[in-house]
């Protein structure tokens, strides 16, 4: 029932994010038959606004295209003409989503253990070097540790490729690059976790009763420190697909981000607003999940 | 003999551990180092002059391309033979300036909004905080792209633009900070909210509040005081984030145009620069290293002032 609501209350928010994205991107001078390669005579340019409909009203066309919608209609790339918004999502999303799922992977797998490890060695020399690590990736940009990383392994000791997204050698360096700032963020959410669950009275229970450190830590305490990375893998899975953008052109990886990003330079209506539907949508369903499997983690936490 | 000390108040003892926070004084010192560097180099190139002046201007174009990293360029030279060091420091007057007053648009706005909303309570709370939820549910960075670049163009066609350089590239930069400003401010007024919920039904503010005291009276003598920590800590934790989205934008090639120059564009230079046969790490590792450590900086003394304040993670 709790869900149902949750999902309901995604409608209004979606038709706010498309109409807020729709008129955004309207507000600024310029169209999108601007920059043509061969400048269209007047008469041209007022025959393609009009047959894409831009000659309407703002809110009639923002009716035409939620009608469109409804039908699970994008729309047309207003500036590749030939692509279709669906085609984009269809030849981009793959591909975007291997790298954030690579990269999310990547962030549990270094995050999760680092975290544990600094928070078992509290106050000892682990923890600091280990805190200090996990600090240092929060604050290295991707568009900073990509290009050192590419120099690092592929320009100067060529172990692997500098670009394209051909193989599996090729996802290693897009997959660190992208994953790195996360590990961070779920090693400093892991240590904070274990540190409050190991000061917790059940722990101090089952401490009483002669339970082994071993035991307490990884049995009792990770259980419940977990959580606050649980509650931000939701959150972590759409920054991983919409932030992944910066890695996607420096890598030259054909994702989805990189036509978001040239959609807002060129003016490109339906690409952008397309495009951030898609993200908004994601982000919602993400969070939706994360609650979900956070009610299958602690039994405590119910929804009304 | 410990209740002969003279009471200190809660700022006093948040000063007295903070002090005790290793990590968070040497990044404090690193700051107040930089922000020195910032203000003294530019006097020190009109000072001393000559061919060290000429040589080290940010903008001085010279034949020496590419110099690696010598006794004379500390951080080397770029494509067009200018001196890296020199524009570290210039961009990061503008990075951190973007920061700073960024995040002092963030604190207004998130401030006002979380203290009205949580000393007015009942229908207004609901809609100010429903308001928040919304903009959170926004996709952040594909928000202030297409924020940007459509405010970017806005500016483009107005007539203080074409009639003078200089306002352009002011305006552009006032656009940035507002611009983050305007998008950083949700988690303070989250937290703004919450503290000045629990605060306004508390015994001495209801005391207050008998006495006669106005709304005004209460939130600047008794609720304001009372979040300072909170507000200043979180404000620490928002500064790096700003400082980061501004070197994003104009990595990207949306945030500060040249000739003007910032922690982002320079790391573009040198991305742009990034060759099978050749490598520039110079270009890379100093900017990119300056505000890796500035950025650690200042997340440590946010932490610091955490841990000093007490403050518990949500």
């Amino acid at each position: 029932m709790y869900y149902l609501r949750r999902l309901l209350f995604a409608i209004p928010l979606l038709l706010v994010i498309s109409a807020l994205a729709f008129a955004l991107v309207r507000l600024a001078p310029g169209g999108p038959f601007d920059n043509e390669r061969v400048p269209a005579s007047p008469e041209i340019q007022r025959h393609l606004l009009a047959k894409y409909h831009l000659d309407e009203p703002m809110w009639k066309q923002y009716l035409r295209y939620l009608g469109d919608l409804a039908h699970g209609d994008f729309g047309v790339s207003l500036k590749y003409r030939d692509h279709s918004i669906n085609d984009i999502i269809a030849e981009g999303l793959p591909v975007s989503m291997t790298l954030g799922g690579l990269a999310f992977c990547f962030a549990l797998g270094v995050g999760l253990p680092l975290g544990f490890f600094t928070a078992a060695n509290r106050g000892r020399w682990p923890d600091r070097v280990g805190s200090w690590l996990a600090m240092l990736a929060v604050c290295v940009p991707g568009f900073v540790i990509a290009p050192v990383l590419i120099m690092v392994f592929a320009v100067k000791w060529h172990w692997l490729p500098v670009a394209l997204w051909e193989s599996p050698l090729h996802m290693i360096l897009p997959t660190m690059a992208l994953g790195l700032y996360f590990a961070g963020q779920v090693a400093r959410l892991m240590r904070e976790g274990m540190l409050s669950a190991m000061q917790s009275e059940f722990v101090t229970a089952a401490r009483s009763k002669g339970l082994g450190e071993n035991e307490l830590l990884f049995k009792h305490a990770f259980r419940i420190a977990v959580l606050p990375v649980v509650s931000y893998a939701g959150p972590m899975l759409a920054d991983l697909l919409t932030g992944s953008f910066i890695i996607e052109n420096i890598f030259q990886i054909p994702g989805i981000g990189v036509f978001l990003v040239n959609g807002s330079l060129n003016r490109d209506y339906t690409v952008v607003v397309g495009l951030s539907l898609l993200y908004a949508m994601l982000l919602i369903g993400l969070n939706l999940v994360v609650d979900f499997a956070y009610t299958l983690l602690d039994p405590r936490v119910k929804y009304e | 003999m410990s209740d002969l000390r003279p009471t200190l108040s809660p700022g006093q003892q948040a000063w007295r551990r903070f002090r005790k926070n290793r990590p968070a004084v040497v990044s404090s010192v690193y700051l107040a180092v930089l922000t020195l560097g910032i203000l003294i180099w530019p006097l020190l190139l009109i000072l001393v002059g000559g061919t060290f002046g000429q040589d080290h201007a940010p903008d001085q174009l010279s034949d020496a391309q590419f110099a690696p990293p010598s006794l004379h360029h500390w951080f080397g030279t770029d494509l067009h033979g200018r001196d890296v060091f020199s524009r570290v420091l210039y961009g990061a007057q503008i990075s951190l300036f973007v920061g700073l007053v960024g995040t002092l648009v963030s604190l207004v706005i998130g401030v006002l909004w979380g203290a009205i909303a949580g000393y007015a309570g009942g229908r207004v709370d609901s809609v100010l905080m429903r308001v928040v939820d919304i903009l959170y549910s926004l996709p952040t960075i594909i928000f202030i792209i297409v924020l940007i670049t459509t405010l970017g163009e806005l500016l483009k066609q107005s007539h203080f633009v074409t009639n003078s350089p200089f306002m352009g590239a002011a305006l552009r930069v006032m656009l940035l900070f507002v611009g983050l400003g305007a998008i950083s401010w949700l988690t303070m007024a989250r937290i703004v909210r919450g503290q000045v919920l629990s605060l306004r039904t508390r015994a001495f503010v209801e005391a207050s509040r008998t006495l006669g005291a106005g709304p005004v009276w209460i939130l600047s003598k008794h609720i304001i005081p009372n979040i300072f920590g909170v507000v200043i800590t979180y404000l620490a934790l928002t500064m790096p984030a700003i400082v980061l989205y501004e070197s994003f934008l104009s990595y990207l090639g949306l945030g500060v145009q040249p000739p003007m120059a910032s922690w982002g564009t320079l790391i573009a230079e040198g991305v742009g620069q990034i060759n099978p046969i050749r490598i520039y790490w110079w270009l890379i590792i100093f900017p990119g290293g300056v505000m890796v450590a500035t950025l650690m900086a200042l997340n440590f003394i946010g932490d610091g002032l955490r841990d000093a304040w007490d403050i518990k993670a949500r």
